[in-house]
């Protein structure tokens, strides 16, 4: 299986454009019209407001009281709480989209929070860093320290970021728990999506992020 | 809420007062004839009570502050505590005090009158101008005492519809409430969901705890083991049991505070003496603030009403009413929820504001969530706590907007 190629961003206006990030609008366009979604680390509540402009029914959680303080004043629905705690309390099928955007690799148990994104949601939208992408890869290798960008600034000793992975892990762990991935699509350092059909180590060299959509295997597969 | 409140919320009183009795007609006056609004409900009219009773006649004593509009979409009604009133953002008629409520209500708070109807009334079974166990019992021409019939929280809500049918409002764009405010509000919800646009319920539960219930028996017991109390007819003779009802005051406004707050205020500090006593005065400032506590509370507030008021808040079980499912007490509704707690709050702690977060959730409720860093304790949703504010703030203001209610002219 290789990579989906170009997903092009149809169905948004320049304004748009202007005003989201590429990765949220990415993610907004795999989100069905009149759905309901809950995002999982909402952060200031940007992509849940692109999503509620789009007639989405939007929902979030927000692990910081600034974020969640953002969220509410912007009239968006977001309750405080952790990823690694809060998912055992949603009921099945709540949503038909769990969103976690830039969140699993803070986690303390990616494995179970994915796990739960499945059990909430009918399909869940993944975003990560990708820790194979060959500049973290060059620091390590050619500077012998752990690496930093941009898009990742912390030190070793103060990131939030605990569970680190590859584009190629998170497909392994996708084919561990029975995911089926629907879509697949790596993003450049603009957050671009890659416009080149490759394999999938070319994805995982050169993609900075990893969007995915995910859904839940049919039994019997 | 007597004193002088200082940032921390927590007041000194200049010296340890004498406990005292409270002459009759002090607090009598208030009783019958507020001095807010009162809406009178006649034979016609009974208030309908969990315990099985038809009240009538039955008085509501209410305030309003700004100006119902046009299409009558800027209604909210606030939900007083246990000890509160309808006195939100007014100079209080008993003490003198400013409004328990100007942290949120008034001029450039986020409940403004120039842009809200602005409702608070006087629970039932209250001891300032509702009807209640201190009014005189029509039947008798005598006090009621412990003839007045128990109320639930949800007969509060009850009798507030009926207030606001007398208002000539259908739907609420608001309820907000703290503490057993907080309850009423969430039961307004339950009972009337098409009625509520908007619900802000902060510092508080779906049901009361067992130890809550513990601290209000503690409370009961305290006022009942005075003999003035005489098995609440003390009204017949003038004399009120203000010992028994400063010790529940007492132990209740521990409750109200967190060890951090009472540390941070006073420490182990001394009242007005480098050492000890060797004796019972009150040496350290913790005692004397309680004792200022309890003396001022009883210089307002009816015995025999805060027995009926604590009673009402240990019934409250939402999901008890509801076969035990929390869930379905709020299924379909379109309300939208905003549930605030606070960290160091132990009486309504961050627990059971998730219980009922999470309840909405699986009902697919449109709910925020705040929990607020502080440790001023349950007492923390009176006091000015700016994050609080903000939350509270945002959100009536996206309510509002959704509403299509305009910011006000001038602001």
């Amino acid at each position: 299986m290789s990579m989906q190629g170009v997903l092009p961003l149809s169905g948004f206006s320049g304004g748009e454009r202007l005003a989201y990030r590429p990765d949220h609008l990415l993610v907004a366009s795999m989100v069905e019209r009149g759905s309901k979604v809950l995002d999982i680390g909402c952060g200031d509540g940007d992509l849940l407001q692109l999503l509620e402009s789009r007639g989405i029914d939007g929902r979030g959680i927000e692990l910081s009281r600034e974020g969640v303080n953002h969220c509410v004043a912007k009239g968006l629905a977001v309750v405080q709480g952790d990823a690694d705690t809060d998912l055992n309390d949603y009921p099945d099928d709540a949503f038909d989209y769990v969103i976690l955007s830039q969140t699993l690799q803070a986690t303390r148990r990616p494995k179970t929070v994915l796990e739960n994104l499945l059990r909430i949601g009918r399909r869940a939208i993944v975003t990560f860093p990708n820790f194979g992408f060959w500049r973290l890869r060059l620091q390590l290798l050619v500077g012998g320290h752990m690496p930093r960008t941009d898009n990742l600034p912390f030190t070793w000793y103060d990131t939030p970021n605990i569970h680190f992975c590859t584009i190629k892990d998170f497909v392994q762990l996708c084919d561990e728990i029975g995911v089926k991935m629907e879509r697949a699509v790596a993003l450049d350092s603009y957050g671009r999506p890659l416009r080149v059909a490759m394999p999938w180590w070319f994805w995982n060299m050169f993609g900075e992020q990893g969007v995915f959509l995910l859904s839940r295997a049919e039994k019997g597969r | 809420m007597a004193g002088v409140r200082d940032m921390t919320g927590l007041t000194t009183p200049k010296s340890t007062p004498a406990l005292r009795t409270v002459a009759p007609e002090e607090r009598s006056h208030e009783v019958d004839h507020p001095s807010s609004l009162v809406a009178l409900f006649g034979a016609d009219k009974p208030l309908k009570l969990d315990c099985g009773v038809d009240l009538s006649p039955f008085q509501i004593a209410y305030q309003t502050y700004g100006e119902l509009n046009a299409d009558k979409s800027n209604a909210v009604l606030i939900c007083h505590a246990l000890t509160g009133d309808q006195h939100v953002a007014n100079r209080h008629p008993v003490t003198g005090k400013p409004g328990w409520w100007e942290t949120l209500v008034g001029p450039g708070r986020p409940l403004d009158p120039a842009r809200y109807f602005i409702i608070c009334s006087n629970v039932i079974g209250g001891c300032m101008g509702s009807t209640g166990p201190a009014s005189l019992n029509p039947a008798t021409g005598k006090v009621w005492g412990l003839d007045f019939p128990i109320i639930t929280i949800p007969d509060m809500v009850r009798a507030q519809a009926m207030l606001i049918d007398h208002l000539g409002i259908d739907t609420l764009f608001a309820v907000v409430g703290g503490s057993m405010g907080g309850m009423q509000a969430l039961q307004w919800t339950v009972a009337y969901p098409s009625r509520v646009f908007a619900n802000l319920a902060i510092a508080c539960a779906t049901r009361h705890s067992a130890q809550n219930i513990a601290f209000h028996e503690l409370g009961r017991q305290a006022v009942m083991a005075d003999p003035d109390w005489d098995h609440g007819r003390y009204g017949d003779k003038g004399v009120h049991p203000h010992r028994g009802l400063a010790v529940a005051r007492m132990a209740a406004h521990i409750t109200y505070l967190s060890d951090a707050a009472l540390h941070r205020k006073f420490g182990r500090r001394m009242q007005d003496r480098e050492l000890p006593t060797f004796s019972f005065d009150a040496d350290f400032q913790v005692e004397s603030y309680l004792r200022y506590q309890g003396s001022s509370f009883v210089e307002r507030f009816d015995a025999n009403s805060y027995l009926y008021l604590t009673r009402a808040m240990d019934y409250f079980d939402i999901a008890g009413d509801h076969d035990g499912v929390l869930a379905a007490a709020f299924r379909g509704i379109r309300t939208r929820f905003c549930v605030v707690s606070f960290t160091s709050d132990w009486l309504f702690p961050t627990a059971e504001s998730r219980a009922l977060v999470h309840a909405l959730n699986a009902s697919s409720a449109r709910v925020s969530f705040a929990e607020i860093e502080t440790d001023k304790g349950h007492d923390a949703f009176l006091l000015d706590v700016p994050e609080f504010i903000d939350i509270a703030g945002a959100f009536l203001e996206s309510a509002g907007k959704a509403r299509g209610l305009k910011a006000p002219t001038g602001g």
